[in-house]
């Protein structure tokens, strides 16, 4: 019996090429959105309070950074500095980068009075379980000096506004 | 047949089972791995600048002020070490140290320097020998017990607590102009904070301490032999990620009564790489053995990692 068992065993053809092995163990494939191309995230209240600091008062800081269109092209290279960053890379890799591109100019534009709403997640939420440290907080700063730099913020404008994301050490770094 | 069927599926179970856990493993292991790797060698873990200069006493902070900081370029798994050589030209001595700093993981720093205090022409007014050269060895610890000098709370600054042993190779000297011991330990505190929105670093330090001249001439008098506190302190402007400007305060005891004075100096700290800082100074160092009007320059170069 078991000599016949072995024998139809080996007689197994492998699966089929085409099998659908997502619909074999039920697995969803996530969709990104066919207008924004963002991936879905569990469902959260959207709320300014949600960007983590006080936005700035009057108009002057949000000109020093070049008012909505500085400020993309801000958010927008500080993300390709993080992802290409082999520092922090690797803590990038997998995560949706169309929505940090925007999540993160609409929490800079926020911050910075420049006239959007944050309509993302809050700190603590969205960098759960990333397992980044004080270094990794620090690369990322550097990319983002780097980035205002490049824009031709003053060095003081780029203090004031890191001094709005300093305090948020205790959410982002999570051990 | 009935039971070959049922080997045959559990067989075919088995299978779809291993194929969908090389699957998964794949998925879940990737990442990790990467996150896992050491970073590249040349990770500079720290901010510039964060991790101070040493101080003549080898603790890092600015040059005459200890502050929180802990040396080296290293954060939360590294190991950092930091080296410095330092002079000061003044009207009547020439001043000279070098030290090393180890930084652990951003919380604890070990170090030492060598003090080395040409007496020039007061050597032979003093009768100690024309050029004589005062030495003194410090050792330090500090523990970084709370806040962070550029995160968290403006409110929390980064503090630390420290202890140096310092031994003074001329206790001869020392014992000649009234001091009680040719060795002491001072208790340091320190609380340092880089307040961005205004882009100034503030440092604020008591020191229990007997030291004469910070320890050159002996701890503490046949008279006095008690501790005082005292205190230090800066405040420095950053001009850019590499250019800091500031002035440093820094009191002393006058245990031997020749008139010691405070200290107080004005300077500019510059990243010239990742790893090297050079530091100038123009200090005022008072009356040093009834010498009076020690103002000079001090210069410092330090290599850090
Ligand atoms: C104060 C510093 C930081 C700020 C202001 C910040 C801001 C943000 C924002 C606005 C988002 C998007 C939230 C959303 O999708 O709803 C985000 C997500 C993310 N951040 Fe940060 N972040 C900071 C620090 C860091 C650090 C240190 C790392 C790691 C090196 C990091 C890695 C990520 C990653 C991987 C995501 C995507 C998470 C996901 O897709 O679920 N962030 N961050």
């Amino acid at each position: 019996m078991f000599e016949l068992a072995l024998t139809f065993l080996m007689m197994q053809q492998a699966p089929a090429e085409n099998t659908d092995w997502d619909e074999a163990f039920g697995v969803e494939e996530a969709v990104r959105d066919p207008q924004t191309g963002e991936l879905p995230v569990d469902p959260y209240d959207v709320d300014n309070a949600n960007a983590g600091a006080k936005p700035f008062s009057g108009s002057s800081i949000a000109a020093d950074f070049g008012g909505k269109d500085g400020i993309r092209q801000i958010a927008d290279r500080f993300v390709d500095l993080n992802i290409s960053d082999p520092r922090v890379a690797a803590i990038f890799a997998g995560h949706d980068h169309v929505r940090l591109r925007r999540t993160l100019y609409e929490q800079f534009c926020y911050i910075l009075n420049a006239g959007c709403e944050y309509t993302g997640r809050d700190m603590a939420t969205a960098h759960q379980g990333l397992g980044t440290r004080k270094p990794d907080l620090n690369a990322i700063v550097e990319n983002l000096q780097k980035a205002m730099r490049e824009a031709d913020v003053s060095f003081v404008a780029q203090n004031r506004f890191l001094a709005k994301l300093a305090p948020m050490y205790g959410d982002v770094v999570t051990r | 047949m009935k039971r070959v069927a049922r080997v045959l599926a559990f067989a075919q179970t088995a299978y779809f089972v291993a194929v969908a856990q090389t699957a998964t493993a794949q998925v879940d292991e990737a990442p990790s791995v990467l996150v896992e790797s050491p970073p590249p060698a040349d990770y500079n873990a720290k901010l510039l600048l964060t991790n101070g200069i040493s101080t003549i006493g080898g603790a890092s902070g600015g040059g005459i002020s200890d502050w929180a900081t802990i040396a080296g370029r290293q954060s939360d798994r590294g190991i950092g070490v930091q080296l410095h050589v330092s002079g000061a030209v003044l009207p009547d001595y020439l001043w000279q140290s070098h030290g090393i700093a180890v930084g652990i993981a951003d919380r604890v720093e070990l170090s030492y320097a060598r003090q080395n205090f040409d007496t020039q022409d007061v050597g032979a007014a003093l009768g100690i020998g024309q050029g004589y050269v005062l030495n003194q060895d410090v050792w330090g610890a500090k523990l970084r017990v709370a806040g962070d000098t550029v995160y968290g709370s403006p409110l929390l600054p980064q503090i630390a607590v420290g202890v140096q042993y310092k031994r003074s190779l001329d206790g001869g000297v020392a014992a000649a102009v009234g001091a009680a011991h040719d060795e002491g330990v001072d208790f340091v505190v320190s609380a340092t904070k880089l307040f961005l929105a205004r882009s100034i670093l503030l440092d604020a330090t008591a020191r229990m301490t007997k030291a004469n001249q910070n320890g050159l001439l002996g701890f503490g008098s046949v008279g006095n032999d008690d501790y005082s506190v005292q205190f230090e302190g800066a405040l420095a402007y950053q001009f850019s990620r590499r250019f800091v400007m500031g002035a440093e305060y820094r009191s002393k005891p006058d245990n031997l009564g020749l008139g010691e004075d405070d200290w107080i100096d004005i300077f500019a700290a510059w990243g010239a790489t990742d790893n090297i800082t050079v530091t100038a100074a123009y200090a005022d160092l008072g009356s040093i053995a009834t010498f009076e009007g020690q103002r000079g320059v001090f210069a410092q170069a330090q290599l850090a990692f």
